[in-house]
């Protein structure tokens, strides 16, 4: 039987949003505030859902401890007090949430091999939230 | 089509184990859950039904009733007990949480004659949940 498991991470990082492609009033003007020149952090919460059979042995789609050990590996401690702009991941891309929700679905859609990543969903803000699924549909 | 979700909670304990792994396989795989005494969680369940809206009503579902059916084939079912112990199905299949929402499911979906299931989620604690849509 096919099911659905979400996880729920955090980290904190800053970001400045600039695009190199605009002139400085153009950027002011479609980023305000967000494109002050010192940046500016938030506390991230990640989820990541992955899909799959449940096991019939283990009662799972795939152990936990897999999911969080790639998580903590190569999305908390890549991204988790940092400032996006320097990393390589962000170079000739404006690390809105947007990009950063693209760019963790992605990591975890190469590398992670216990279970499918169905979606990866971003509150940048308890205001804002952002999902991406590899441009499928998803369950409503 | 509406899609209507209604909240409950539970808290029940549980352990993983499967008796064909070795204690050695069991412990690496379950970890601290494989502590036979057990452990518990506070539960969020959330039940989605789906359907078009009643004209004369405005309902999709009549709450009340969908309420009582979810106290009685779940909540009553599961709520402070132990679930390898005391619920049938976890004599056998291991209680995770992709186990509970899939027997949640089987237990609301032959009784739920008002409306149509869309979603099981239930919640283990607030940084983990599964979602289960009657999938094979």
């Amino acid at each position: 039987m096919k099911a659905y498991l979400t996880r729920r991470y955090w980290f904190s990082a800053s970001h400045r949003l600039h695009c190199e492609e605009m002139s400085d009033a153009e950027n002011r003007d479609v980023y305000g505030k967000c494109n002050n020149p010192h940046g500016h952090g938030h506390n991230y919460a990640v989820e990541v859902t992955i899909a799959g059979q449940v096991d019939p042995r283990t009662g799972m789609i795939c152990n936990l401890v897999d999911l969080d050990g790639f998580v903590d590996r190569n999305i908390l401690e890549r991204f988790g007090h940092e400032n996006l702009n320097t990393l390589p991941d962000f170079k000739g891309v404006v690390p809105t949430t947007e990009n950063l929700c693209v760019r963790i679905y992605d990591i975890l859609e190469q590398d992670f091999r216990h279970a499918k990543v169905e979606k990866v969903r971003i509150e940048e803000t308890m205001l804002n939230s952002f999902e991406y699924a590899g441009g499928r549909k998803t369950h409503p | 089509m509406v899609f209507l979700t209604r909240k409950a909670e539970f808290s029940a304990s549980h352990y993983y184990h499967n008796p064909e792994f070795t204690p050695e396989e069991n412990q690496r795989i379950f970890g601290k859950c494989n502590n036979p005494n057990g452990h518990g969680h506070n539960y969020t369940l959330e039940v989605t039904v789906k359907g078009q809206v009643d004209p004369r009503s405005g309902f999709v579902v009549d709450l009340k009733e969908l309420k009582d059916i979810m106290n009685r084939e779940v909540i009553d079912a599961l709520d402070h007990r132990f679930l390898n112990k005391e619920v049938p199905e976890f004599s056998e299949a291991i209680p995770t949480t992709e186990n509970l929402a899939i027997s949640i499911w089987q237990r609301l979906e032959p009784k739920l004659n008002i409306a149509e299931l869309h979603r099981v989620r239930v919640y283990e604690t607030p940084d983990l949940f599964v979602d289960y849509y009657g999938e094979a």
